[in-house]
């Protein structure tokens, strides 16, 4: 062990751990508030809600179902994608000719219906959810002490990250979204269903907070109210990074969580602030955002 | 051609200062017979979530800026002003306005950095400025963290009037809210009004004919927050108490709800949804967490099937401006 600034190097790089691990989920549901806001003109204010139901509903698949964190990786981001695509269906498809602010103010009240009743049934107390075996225990590296579920989630979700951003950016499929995006009635004369692709995007957004829920679950405990405060801190993400660029929002997500544990290390009482006070101060540099369009 | 254009504009113009003076009498009327029928403390409550709700109107019905934190202002009046009260032992008036120049100077400085973007950028941007300063008022000492402040004195008025006996923190409360009611109302039918209903509708011709229209959002902003930060002051002394549920979002998210329910834009509406939703709450209270999806699932019907509110639709339905 050795010193860095006066630090020890095993705080150091363990607070910049845990900030990569914050921006993985970061990067993880700003991304999908951007690809919904890109297709619906929606900001999701229930994508913590349904952060939280991927942890829960992956809790009780293995409490009741007996299913592994692997079966809820895959099981999980369906099932709270389909509520996703219910929601638009009923809900989101009456709101395409209103203003923004309506859609807030939708998405808003479904996330207190849906943490209402999860706390209705479940309290507000946290439930553990055990690390899956085959990601028990660490690395010694020399200069810290890796576990290997950390590191998993760090790698999983820059995978899913970069994945997501070469099918928007560089297949044909993603070129169709982006196009709707750009003038969704010119891309239906061309014979392509975009109602449906909205759907289905916003069905893939919830999708990912789910799967970002199910990786949560065993790194903070599973709670009703975990959705609500978090999605407050990506909001300001993506004030930062502007909703324009997928690349933008992964890296703004994966830096700011980065900021955060080292401002953890160096000044412990503004950590929960300071990606609030970077908002401030890119809102007075430069207004648009880092990866923004002017609007 | 222009008294032509303008006959019917000012016949219009008539009829709204008609229904408006008799809604405006009827609640009156109401509000000083309300203490001896239901609880003073109550009504006080009610009234002082209406004015933060008309305060909230202002800005999301006039300008057509949507705040969702206006709890920022509300609930930091009410730590300054309970604090105030308490630990320097001023008198009622005064930590009253100390609270609500406090809202005024958080909404210089949350205004400011806001109105930089628009749409629904404003919004998140505003609710993130509130959690912050949720965050700092958890770690401060001045606000008492998890306590609050609690056994706040209310003191005598001007030295004279004792505000421990309810009827007169009752004739307080209702003197300082009908005049911030008029305010506003004055606000919105002045010049200055007619601007921010210009940059409501379209900013772009607002600022093409030469308005410099952050300046006016700016100060419609910090007009909100005051007035937001006055109710909280009041609060904090109806309760003697404050505490991190008037900073918390959900509170932000309550004053969106009473508006909504009551009537965007309209002027009776912040009053009325007031007073419904806080009976509502009193009667739900023993049923704990389910309050949350009550309100949830109001927001969700209010949006698909009832944009206008209460006072919205009925002064559609009887065709007059309320």
């Amino acid at each position: 062990m050795f010193e860095i600034f006066g630090i020890p190097s095993q705080a150091l790089f363990g607070q910049l751990l845990l900030g990569l691990i914050n921006g993985s989920f970061y990067a993880l549901l700003s991304l999908g508030l951007a690809v919904i806001f890109g297709m619906l003109n929606i900001i999701n204010f229930t994508h913590g809600a349904q952060y939280m139901m991927g942890a829960f509903i992956a809790y009780l698949l293995l409490q009741y179902l007996g299913l592994n964190y692997w079966a809820a990786l895959v099981i999980v981001p369906i099932l709270v994608g389909a509520t996703g695509i219910v929601i638009e269906l009923l809900f989101l498809k009456r709101l395409q000719q209103l203003d923004h602010l309506y859609g807030l103010i939708l998405t808003f009240g479904l996330a207190l219906v849906i943490e209402g009743l999860f706390r209705n049934y479940y309290g507000s107390s946290g439930q553990p959810y055990a690390v899956p075996e085959a990601l028990q225990g660490g690395h010694n590296l020399g200069f810290m002490f890796l576990p290997n579920y950390r590191a998993w989630v760090i790698a999983f979700s820059l995978v899913v990250c970069f994945a997501t951003w070469f099918a928007i950016e560089r297949t044909r499929l993603g070129s169709y979204l982006r196009a709707a995006t750009e003038n969704p009635t010119l891309v239906r004369a061309f014979g392509i269903n975009v109602p449906r692709m909205v759907t289905l995007t916003y069905g893939f957004g919830v999708g990912l907070a789910a799967l970002a829920g199910v990786m949560a679950a065993p790194i903070y405990n599973v709670s009703p109210q975990m959705g609500s405060d978090l999605i407050i801190v990506v909001f300001a993400v993506v004030v930062i990074g502007g909703m324009g660029s997928i690349m933008g929002a992964i890296l703004t997500g994966f830096a700011l969580g980065i900021v955060e544990g080292l401002t953890k290390v160096f000044f412990p009482e503004a950590s929960n602030t300071v990606i609030f006070a970077i908002m401030i101060i890119v809102l007075l540099i430069r207004p648009a955002g880092l990866f923004g369009r002017s609007a | 051609m222009a008294t032509t254009a303008a006959a019917p504009l000012i016949r219009v113009h008539r009829e709204a200062v008609w229904s408006q003076a008799v809604a405006a009498a009827i609640l009156v009327v109401f509000l000083v017979a309300a203490p001896f029928m239901f609880y003073p403390i109550f009504v006080m409550k009610a009234l002082c979530f209406a004015l933060f709700a008309c305060a909230f109107n202002l800005l999301i019905g006039y300008v057509g800026l949507v705040s969702f934190g206006h709890a920022l202002y509300f609930g930091w009046a009410s730590y300054l002003c309970a604090y105030a009260a308490k630990s320097w032992g001023l008198p009622p008036e005064a930590a009253v306005v100390i609270g609500t120049a406090t809202a005024a100077v958080l909404g210089v400085i949350a205004g400011g950095v806001a109105i930089r973007r628009q749409g629904i950028y404003f919004a998140m941007i505003t609710l993130a400025l509130a959690q912050m300063m949720y965050l700092v008022a958890l770690r401060v000492k001045l606000t008492g963290g998890e306590d609050g402040i609690q056994a706040v004195p209310r003191g005598h008025l001007f030295g004279v009037f004792d505000l421990n006996n309810e009827m007169t923190m009752y004739g307080f409360v209702l003197v300082i809210v009908l005049a911030a009611f008029f305010l506003i109302y004055r606000v919105i039918n002045s010049p200055f009004g007619e601007v921010l209903k210009a940059i409501r509708e379209n900013e772009q011709r607002a600022i093409s004919l030469g308005y410099k229209t952050d300046r006016y959002k700016l100060v419609a902003f910090v007009l909100s927050a005051t007035l937001a930060g006055l109710a909280g002051s009041l609060k904090a002394l109806v309760f003697q108490l404050a505490s991190l549920t008037d900073v918390h979002w959900t509170m932000s998210g309550e004053v969106v709800l009473i508006t909504l329910v009551g009537g965007l834009g309209t002027i009776f509406g912040p009053v009325v949804g007031a007073f419904l939703i806080i009976a509502l709450e009193n009667y739900l209270a023993p049923f704990g967490q389910w309050v949350l999806v009550i309100q949830g699932a109001i927001f969700v019907f209010c949006v698909l099937a009832f944009r206008r509110g209460i006072v919205g639709e009925l002064a559609n339905r009887l065709r007059v401006q309320l």
